[in-house]
């Protein structure tokens, strides 16, 4: 990690009496994958917005590539690529014809028809815009954000509305964007996408943040290693609980066992299922993965007893 | 903001412009249409003299209404439902920038109407001279005030609102502007709040140029008032996303 591509501190942002970002600070290295994380209404476009120019603190710093986004916006702005969550296409147009003119716009640009066949848009490239399938349109967002041939871009949630295929091509783009320097922030709501792409995440619920750090330091901070299994017929968890001495929690088909995943405590399951004559179909050991850890970290007090009521999912024995 | 880009985004505006079937409508089909049907197929009796000669001036006028008001408004009021106005505040390309280009692209488009009106205009007996330049000078004043006025409404209203209005304005403004029809014959009372408004005061300017190489104060007056209020409101109050 080279110099900051971007610093946050003490970033506060309310609309009237709501606080939409209730101070965070966030540092991005030069040539870091950063994901933003976070239920609607966290903060993240809030966020986002206020580095890219669009709206101004009410408190503290932020500096996107040393640069204050709006005082030095004129310096910054054939720096930086943005991709909008929605909109920013003029339907009128043909996505080349788009594409032409925002690379009009920068001294050095990519070349429009490299990057169509990049998104894999060549074939639209004479479709008007607003002819194009939503995640069609993400592309063209996309291609343009990219055009100017950014240090740092902005995508917010630049995979909503792919289908599977565009959404692995996206994000070996975005591979690329890694491997070319290029420091990337992007805010998502799928976990296995910022799993895979981003080197480190931050997570944000109710404009703090709550979680930060690579994926591995995250789910580690929140979780301890767990032990799951499950076997080929239903059993009452409470007396293995019992006989073990820990927490059995039964989710969905799984049997999750609190604490840490010991080889003792394996040998004496196998034991207590082999003398109740219940087949073992799966047993494991490893992580949570960041889904469970975001929906830990982001869950409303009122829903977990709404869940718990409706007893949907998760019963816990001891 | 560079050359490069403003020729770029003048281009892709100018072409938007063109493909918009409703845009071409407004700014020369209705205004060619009105020359023709009232100058000859059906001649205005309510003017003395020759109707075209009335009615030049007041199509030129209503033309600059229709491309800086009701085309440019409606245009850059749907840019702004779409995001794009936003999109385009984080490139280089400026929104000192931006207004250049939808500067340029009306004023291409006023060229074209000039151009069609004034063929037209000439077709049908009408004599052109050397009025025309000082003409040109009151058209473009006009461009500032309907510019103005299409842009704060584009800024402040949502897209489907800020369409209808503007329609309903050019509508308004379009009889009450003595374009088609001459002011004089308006009720007195209405007559004299017509007055006040932009379009009556760019027609009677270039009516008064046109036809009678005369200038006309108060009318110019109210022009320059409009001219400068109507884009320090949408300087002001103009907002870049819809909310």
């Amino acid at each position: 990690m080279t110099a900051a591509a971007i610093e946050i501190t003490g970033l506060v942002k309310r609309y009237g009496d709501r606080t939409a970002v209730a101070g965070i600070d966030v540092t991005i290295g030069s040539g870091e994958v950063f994901g933003l994380l976070g239920p609607n209404g966290a903060g993240k476009t809030t966020t986002v917005e206020i580095l890219e120019g669009y709206r101004n603190a009410d408190a503290g710093t932020v500096r996107v590539l040393g640069l204050d986004p709006i005082r030095d916006a004129a310096a910054l702005r054939p720096r930086i690529g943005v991709m909008l969550q929605e909109g920013g296409l003029y339907p009128g147009v043909k996505p080349r014809e788009l594409l032409d003119l925002f690379a009009a716009f920068y001294d050095e640009p990519d070349d429009p028809a490299r990057l169509l066949r990049l998104v894999g848009l060549d074939d639209a490239a004479t479709t008007m815009v607003r002819r194009l399938s939503g995640g069609q349109a993400q592309r063209l967002s996309l291609a343009l954000a990219l055009v100017g041939r950014p240090e740092m871009v902005f995508l917010d949630e630049p995979t909503a509305g792919m289908d599977p295929r565009a959404r692995a091509d996206t994000w070996e783009l975005i591979r690329t964007l890694r491997s070319t320097g290029t420091t990337v922030l992007l805010t998502t709501h799928y976990m296995d996408e910022a799993e895979q792409l981003c080197d480190r995440l931050a997570i944000l619920d109710h404009g703090v943040i709550v979680a930060a750090g690579t994926p591995t330091e995250v789910i580690d901070t929140v979780t301890e290693p767990t032990l799951r299994f499950t076997t080929a017929s239903p059993i009452d968890p409470t007396p293995l609980a019992a006989t073990i001495n820990r927490t059995i929690d039964t989710i969905g088909p799984e049997y999750v066992v609190g604490g840490v995943p010991s080889p003792a405590v394996i040998a004496s399951i196998a034991a207590w299922l082999a003398d109740h004559g219940t087949q073992l179909t799966e047993l494991r050991t490893g992580q949570a993965s960041l889904e469970e850890v975001f929906l830990r970290l982001t869950e409303e007090p009122d829903a977990t007893e709404a869940r718990s009521e409706a007893g949907r999912g998760r019963r816990s024995a001891r | 903001m560079s050359t490069k880009a403003v020729a770029a985004q003048t281009k892709l505006e100018l072409a938007m412009t063109l493909r918009r079937g409703e845009s071409l409508l407004v700014t020369l089909a209705i205004p060619v249409g009105i020359l023709v049907f009232f100058g000859k197929v059906n001649r205005l009796s309510s003017v003395s003299g020759d109707p075209v000669d009335f009615l030049v001036p007041g199509v030129l006028s209503l033309a600059v209404m229709a491309s800086a008001m009701v085309s440019l408004g409606i245009a850059t009021g749907f840019e702004r439902r779409y995001g794009v106005l936003k999109r385009l505040g984080s490139t280089p390309l400026s929104r000192g920038g931006l207004l250049a280009a939808k500067t340029l692209n009306v004023v291409v488009i006023e060229t074209l109407q000039v151009i069609v009106i004034v063929a037209t205009g000439s077709a049908l007996g009408w004599h052109l001279d050397g009025a025309i330049v000082p003409a040109i000078g009151l058209l473009l004043l006009g461009t500032i005030a309907f510019a103005g006025i299409g842009m704060f409404l584009a800024g402040t209203l949502r897209a489907e609102a800020n369409l209808a209005l503007a329609n309903a304005l050019f509508l308004v403004l379009m009889f009450l502007g003595g374009m088609a029809y001459p002011l004089a014959k308006l009720p007195d009372a209405i007559e004299s709040i017509a007055r006040l408004l932009p379009a009556a005061a760019l027609a009677e300017c270039v009516r008064a140029v046109l036809n009678h190489h005369a200038f006309p104060v108060g009318s110019f007056v109210v022009l320059l008032v409009w001219a400068i209020s109507a884009p320090l409101a949408a300087a002001r109050w103009f907002k870049w996303e819809e909310a």
